[in-house]
């Protein structure tokens, strides 16, 4: 079989970028749109058609076998080099499919979304910037490559949020989210350096062979009581916790939102943040085996604590997108801790393939929440939940289809993320139960601060509204119904067929125990969201007093970003920066500044030797010669 | 006859170079030189190297002379007095001059020299001989340089003094 | 080799030309009397070629030859620097050093 062509699922929005942002000038509006949403569109079809021949046909004896095509690119020694190439393997397909969807139904919204904008054709250059990056990432073949690409997805999110440079918050935001990420990718980069210079490899195929020397050797070094690969290990997962906004690398997030709603839905939702467990995937026979899975366990709890704080943090919010970034943070952290808890063979893989339906699932009915949002604000041009109400009857599409995606995510019985949370929640019972409980919870918890975006979006009062809300353009429904399709056509796929982590297929079924659980759990979220907010009364005010304090702190999102400020403004500006800044200032500039002026004013003094007559100049070279003669000869004679 | 006529002649050389370098009247000073330029060539003839003293009366004597003369009167009145240097000046270039003398001449009785013992007059036949070798110790190749050189100077000048209008 | 003048005798002179000619190219104020002051200071240096090679070294002709290379040069200079003069003459009206101080600082 040859998926050489799988090369062009890059290199079309490649091609694209440079199309659209070098001639941003000349190329109409009209066009660029349309451009772009094109060329996603044939990788779209690409990556279908990548997907459907390779679960088909690329097994071998029951094992998905992955296809490499990769030329050498750098050489550090003998054996350490830097390949750029395809890797096809089961996860990376599924993620060429994810990523493909959400690219294109993006790239379609936009055209509605985006009209009349006047960085219009800027906007799909750098939209077809982050597909080229994200594809790549996806199908890096080692360390290094999914690093640059890594760092690109990170550059391209950064012009993506400050997308509206003249905004002061978007700017900081951009700064925001490119800084937090970026010391998050010190880890990474480090991680990467350890496992290169202890393992001597970054390949992939190599680092993740279970009997490979790699993982069967890590016992040889250690460091602090850890084995070396251990802590590369948890460094890289705090390049991955960066940029898939996991405590305390989260704050990025909510900011982010700044960034026009369908880059929200494209990188917030589905793609970049979900590489960082797409990273812990990508490495998880290394996670899984070395040190017994210690690194792993650090990926559960940070997974389920990440998932907690979220969902609680998000009954709170106003705005409805930051109520969407941080349930994309808590469905991220059920996704790492569903990697955290799971086994490597056969059943036992369970948590990993859970893990890889959620983030199938969650890009599909989060992006289209996104999307909901997005059409929300278009109508009506706010973000803010007290500025709505009562929108059913005007976007009677955005309606259902943001009530789809609610129930999906929300885990109603028969919706896509119903078959995907219970998988997850299936493994963390059987492997630990205080991860167990704590993800029933967060179940209960979405289901309740979705559905009170929900009711306070569509019903509820009506809110006086500057002109009549109406129902978005075509080019922006269309990608929401298709989105809202596979929000519930996605959960009959049967993942355990095509994921697994040692690509062998095996048999998952239904807990239906566990199921009736959670699912009751969701619906009492749904039924108290509904007693809360259905009507305007006020007893979500008087819960919110009868927390008093706690509330106020959920609602200031438990402090972190005055945390973060007041580490970096007190502790680092002004303890190091400012006595650092002194020194450099009247130390070594003074000293620098003070040698310019002693030249200058010594120049001005001899500047007149340079009388422009030349008999001067001949003057001072015959006496400079005289004097030197004088000298030879004296020295001569003794 | 050939000592007192050395002495004669250096004492020609010294007086009108002396004279040439601090006359104020540019015309006087040209004609020192021209003086002091026809004592050295008699100095070349003291040595029995005629073809050298017949160059140093022709090129310099006849050529440079006239031309130094022309650009005087191109650029000059003829009555007109030369600016007055600075005594100031005049003391340091002395003093420096009289220096770098001193050193020299030190230098000079400080060296033993080895007189050569056999004396042979230089013929014009060598000389033109020599100019023209491109065997061993030939100066065939310098002689072709200086010739060339002859060529782009007379170029050269001509293209300088003609120079641009004023107007251009 | 001029009978009862030993080589020293004419070195001394043809160094008091020299330093004459310094001494002139130091302190003329108008360029073609500097210019008449390198004249000197060439002369002196030719003659000094002359006298080494027939007082030293009679078998060899390199001194001789290379006083004739400098008569060459000395002309050619000259017929350079005073065309060089002359331009200056009709740009500036003058030739005195005074009014060539453009390079300064």
């Amino acid at each position: 079989m040859d998926f050489s062509y799988t090369i062009l699922i890059p290199l079309i929005p490649l091609a694209l970028f440079v199309i659209l942002g070098l001639f941003s000038k000349k190329i109409p509006a009209s066009i660029s749109g349309w451009m772009g949403s094109i060329g996603l569109g044939v990788t779209f079809v690409l990556s279908y058609y990548a997907a459907y021949q390779y679960y088909l046909n690329g097994k071998l004896n029951g094992v998905y076998q992955p296809f490499i095509y990769k030329y050498n690119w750098l050489n550090f020694t003998d054996k350490l080099h830097i390949d750029m190439g395809v890797l096809i393997d089961p996860i990376s397909v599924m993620m060429l499919v994810v990523v493909s969807t959400i690219s294109f139904m993006v790239n379609l919204y936009s055209i509605g979304y985006m009209k009349g904008d006047d960085g219009f054709t800027r906007f799909f250059a750098y939209l077809a910037l982050f597909s080229f990056s994200m594809f790549g990432l996806v199908l890096s073949t080692n360390l290094f490559q999914i690093y640059i690409f890594w760092e690109l997805v990170g550059a391209s999110s950064f012009l993506l949020i400050g997308y509206y440079y003249t905004k002061p918050s978007a700017v900081s935001a951009a700064k925001k989210a490119f800084i937090v990420t970026r010391f998050a990718d010190f880890g990474f980069l480090v991680g990467i350096l350890i496992i290169g210079y202890y393992t001597g490899t970054w390949d992939f195929q190599e680092l993740n062979n279970p009997e490979g020397s790699v993982i069967t050797n890590w016992a040889a070094t250690s460091f602090m009581g850890l084995s070396v690969i251990t802590w590369a290990l948890i460094l890289i997962f705090m390049g991955g916790a960066g940029k898939s906004a996991m405590l305390p690398f989260h704050i990025w997030l909510p900011d982010a939102m700044e960034g026009p709603t369908p880059v929200s839905a494209l990188i917030h939702a589905a793609t970049m943040v979900v590489a960082g467990v797409y990273l812990v995937a990508r490495l998880f026979p290394m996670y899984y085996f070395v040190e017994d899975g210690f690194a792993l366990q650090v990926v559960a709890y940070v997974g389920a604590i990440s998932s907690l704080f979220a969902a609680i943090i998000a009954l709170t919010q106003n705005d409805i997108k930051r109520v969407l970034a941080f349930s994309t943070m808590s469905q991220i952290g059920y996704m790492m801790l569903a990697l955290g808890v799971s086994g490597y063979h056969g059943h036992d893989g369970l948590g990993f393939m859970a893990s890889m339906f959620h983030l199938f699932t969650h890009a599909m009915f989060k992006g289209l929440l996104f999307l909901a949002a997005g059409s929300v604000i278009h109508a009506i041009h706010s973000n803010y939940l007290q500025d709505m109400g009562g929108l059913r009857k005007y976007l009677p599409i955005t309606h259902i289809t943001f009530l789809i995606a609610a129930l999906s995510i929300s885990g109603v019985p028969l919706f896509a993320g119903f078959f995907s949370k219970d998988e997850i929640l299936a493994a963390a019972y059987e492997n630990n139960m205080l991860i167990y409980i704590s993800s029933v919870f967060v179940a209960g918890l979405t289901a309740f601060y979705m559905f009170r975006l929900y009711f306070g979006i569509f019903w509820g009062k009506e809110k006086e509204y500057e002109h009549t809300p109406h129902e978005s353009p075509m080019s922006m429904t269309i990608p929401m119904m298709f989105l809202a399709f596979m929000s519930i056509a996605g959960g009959y796929i049967h993942f355990s067929k095509y994921i697994s982590p040692d690509h062998m297929p095996f048999e998952a079924h239904l807990n239906y125990y566990l199921a009736a659980i959670a699912s009751t759990v969701g619906l009492i979220g749904i039924v108290l969201a509904f007693i809360f907010y259905k009507k305007e009364n006020n007893l979500s005010e008087r819960f919110s007093h009868a927390f008093g304090v706690f509330y106020k702190w959920t609602y200031n999102k438990f402090y972190f970003d005055e945390i973060y400020l007041f580490v970096t403004k007190k502790i680092i500006f002004g303890l190091v920066a400012t006595p650092a800044a002194w020194f450099d200032k009247n130390v070594v500039d003074a000293s620098m500044i003070g040698i310019g002026n002693v030249t200058e004013s010594f120049s001005e003094k001899i500047k007149g030797m340079q009388s422009g007559k030349f008999q001067d100049y001949a003057m001072g070279f015959i006496s400079g010669g005289v004097v030197i003669a004088i000298v030879v000869f004296y020295l001569w004679i003794n | 006859m050939e000592t007192i006529l050395f002495y004669i002649l250096s004492a020609l050389i010294v007086i009108f170079s002396i004279a040439s370098v601090s006359s104020r009247k540019i015309l006087r000073a040209v004609t020192y030189l021209l003086f002091v330029l026809i004592a050295i060539s008699g100095i070349y003839f003291l040595v029995d190297y005629s073809f050298l003293g017949a160059v140093q009366l022709t090129v310099y004597g006849g050529g440079v002379i006239v031309l130094i003369i022309f650009s005087v009167l191109l650029v000059h009145h003829i009555e007109l007095e030369l600016e007055v240097t600075p005594l100031k000046k005049k003391i340091i270039a002395g003093l420096i001059s009289a220096t770098g003398l001193g050193i020299t001449l030190w230098a000079i009785y400080t060296f033993p020299f080895t007189n050569a013992t056999t004396y042979k007059s230089i013929e014009v036949a060598d000389i033109g001989r020599k100019l023209l070798g491109y065997g061993d110790g030939g100066f065939i190749l310098p002689f072709e340089v200086i010739s060339v050189l002859l060529l782009a100077v007379i170029i050269g000048a001509i293209v300088i003094a003609k120079g641009k209008k004023l107007n251009e | 080799m001029i009978e009862g003048i030993s080589i020293y005798e004419i070195l001394t002179l043809s160094s008091i030309v020299f330093f004459i000619g310094v001494y002139g190219f130091f302190t003329r104020e108008n360029l073609i009397t500097v210019l008449m002051s390198i004249e000197l200071i060439l002369n002196a240096s030719a003659i000094n070629f002359v006298i080494i090679n027939t007082y030293l070294y009679p078998d060899f002709l390199q001194g001789a030859v290379f006083s004739i290379f400098i008569i060459a040069m000395a002309a050619a200079e000259t017929a350079l620097a005073i065309a060089i003069i002359i331009n200056l003459y009709k740009l500036v009206a003058s030739v005195e050093v005074k009014d060539t101080e453009r390079l300064k600082y």
